[in-house]
């Protein structure tokens, strides 16, 4: 069992507890995603194939295009999104997406996040806070369930 | 953030709920970045084809559209949509998309916005100058305004861009500001690409290098100043492979002059890349001699690559469809001088106003049977594995020549 909190340089939304997906590599939801089904499709991800939905995606850097600003929303709107992003280093788009598809959202650290957390860990997001704190620190594969969030969406 | 007066009346609601929705986003965004206040802007510029908004953003467009309480105060554009009306049946789109981009464009009208529909506004619109403070959604045309241009836009998505051609402002962080606009990886070429393929692939490279937004990489040793088209590609590249926003050129693009001008003095050269670097980036894409379609897009085409293109397909008769992309603004004259006739006489089709990968580019593949596309667009081969594409890379020519044998070679 581990309480590791690491500090981010900017956050977003509310307080999300959920698994973590973890991997080293970008995130775009247009390049990245097949967001019908929910899974990470380019297939050089590292994550491609796996689920993203109700996940907090720990990542290194926001990629790509603009249309992540939209796709956000769209997929909040279809409760196909994300329970939240967290990255070494953001772009402009995925912290205007999150913004409008109320995807809370951390990113800026002193190490690499991406190191940081286990792949599969429980996670605790505190935006106010700008924190990630691991819950638990066991590799386990993503299982299936909703993320628990703290607020009205 | 420090917000003046009209920005608090705005935020308040006392200017009517289209403002306040729109400075409510710009000012979580603003506070994200840590902005300390709001900068005028002159321009928007936004990116919203219907794939990407789905019902839930189109519906977020009319409920702005029906309080009927605000418009655009700048000059404010949109990216390509996602169709050609004319061809929506040729792509295999379904009824459905379409009526989504309708209530779209419904939508944007009434807010003021101007349909231009175009990926290239800085070749077809008016390009923003020096120094000018801009809203600008689509990656392609933020870099080449920041880097060819030298104006000041982070990459805007549809929502921002709106709120900004709705207030008028945007929150100053980013390439706003002048300690952003320095270089942080300074990078040198030992080969000066030729084909527009090349300059993108090189643009490729350079973004992966980068690795995000907020590197600027300085460039030297390009042996002539490249065109508009070619810095199209490389800039587009750039931005899609490393969400670049800025780069710089030494002796050819506003801010860097000299290297000294943007700090690239100081930084030792992190990478040469030659002709062998490019050439690996286009054999990483080779993976299948046969193709099912061909495309060129992404950005959209300009007057003088089409014009390019109707010589190329001038004799030939294609086996396999090859789509040519422009906007609304260049397809009058590429029909008025004969170019989409002379490509449509091989067997190609001219597309205007929209952009291929923007399209329900899912969709028409699994109603085409398109997998295997060939581009000379470096982009479009970094989006569209993503949407279940084999992608590769080859010059204009090659691609031409694979729409009629149905191999690349």
């Amino acid at each position: 069992m581990s309480s590791a909190t690491y500090k981010a340089r900017h956050g977003m939304g509310r307080r999300v507890v959920a698994q973590a997906l973890v991997a080293h590599d970008g995130f775009s939801a247009r390049y990245d995603l097949n967001r019908l089904q929910g899974v990470f499709s380019r297939p050089a991800h590292k994550l491609v194939g796996q689920s993203y939905v109700d996940r907090v995606l720990v990542l290194d850097t926001a990629k790509g295009g603009v249309a992540t600003a939209w796709m956000l929303h769209e997929m909040r709107s279809r409760h196909m999104a994300p329970a939240a992003i967290v990255f070494n280093t953001v772009n402009t788009i995925l912290a205007q997406g999150a913004a409008l598809g109320d995807v809370s959202m951390l990113a800026g650290f002193d190490g690499d996040i991406t190191a940081l957390i286990p792949h599969g860990a429980m996670v605790e997001i505190d935006p106010e806070a700008r924190t990630i704190r691991v819950l638990e620190g066991a590799e386990t594969p993503p299982a299936d369930g909703p993320a628990r969030v703290h607020g009205p969406r | 953030m420090k917000l003046n007066e009209e920005e608090r009346a705005m935020l308040a609601g006392e200017m009517g709920f289209v403002a306040r929705t729109a400075i409510e986003h710009q000012v979580k965004v603003g506070d994200f970045f840590g902005a300390t206040d709001f900068v005028p802007v002159t321009q928007a510029h936004i990116m919203a084809d219907t794939e990407s908004l789905g019902q839930a953003g189109v519906m977020w467009l009319e409920r702005l559209a029906d309080a009927r309480d605000g418009q655009v105060r700048i000059p404010t554009i949109t990216d390509p949509r996602g169709t050609d009306f004319e061809k929506a049946a040729m792509l295999g789109q379904a009824d459905w998309m379409l009526e989504l981009e309708r209530r779209a464009i419904d939508a944007f009208t009434r807010l003021g916005v101007s349909m231009t529909d175009t990926c290239i506004n800085y070749q077809t619109v008016q390009a923003a100058t020096r120094g000018e403070h801009v809203a600008f959604g689509d990656t392609g045309v933020v870099v080449y305004s920041n880097s060819v241009g030298g104006a000041r836009s982070n990459f805007e998505g549809g929502p921002s861009a709106l709120s900004a051609g709705l207030t008028g402002r945007t929150p100053r962080y980013g390439y706003h500001l002048d300690a952003q606009r320095q270089a942080t990886l300074r990078l040198r070429v030992d080969w000066t690409p030729q084909a527009w393929n090349d300059w993108g692939a090189l643009g490729g490279i350079v973004g992966r290098l980068a690795g995000n937004y907020w590197q600027v990489p300085v460039i030297e040793g390009l042996d002539r100043p490249p065109t508009s088209d070619e810095l199209k590609h490389f800039g587009a590249a750039m931005a899609s492979f490393g969400s670049t926003a800025l780069f710089h050129l030494v002796g050819v693009t506003p801010e860097a002059a000299r290297l000294a001008d943007v700090g690239g003095d100081r930084l030792p050269v992190a990478q040469r890349i030659g002709q062998a670097d490019v050439r690996a980036l286009h054999r990483s894409y080779a993976v299948d001699s046969h193709i099912d379609v061909v495309v060129f897009s992404a950005p959209q085409l300009s007057l003088y690559e089409l014009r390019t293109l109707a010589a190329m397909c001038d004799g030939r008769r294609f086996k396999k469809p090859l789509l040519a992309v422009t906007s609304p603004q260049v397809k009058p004259d590429c029909d008025r001088f004969g170019y989409t006739q002379r490509i449509e006489a091989a067997g190609g089709t001219v597309l205007s106003g929209m952009c291929f990968y923007q399209s329900y580019a899912r969709e028409m593949s699994e109603a085409k049977g398109w997998k295997r596309l060939a581009t000379n667009s470096a982009k479009l081969v970094n989006i569209l594995g993503g949407y279940g594409y084999v992608p590769m890379l080859a010059s204009m020519e090659a691609c031409v020549q694979a729409a009629q044998t149905g191999e690349l070679a």
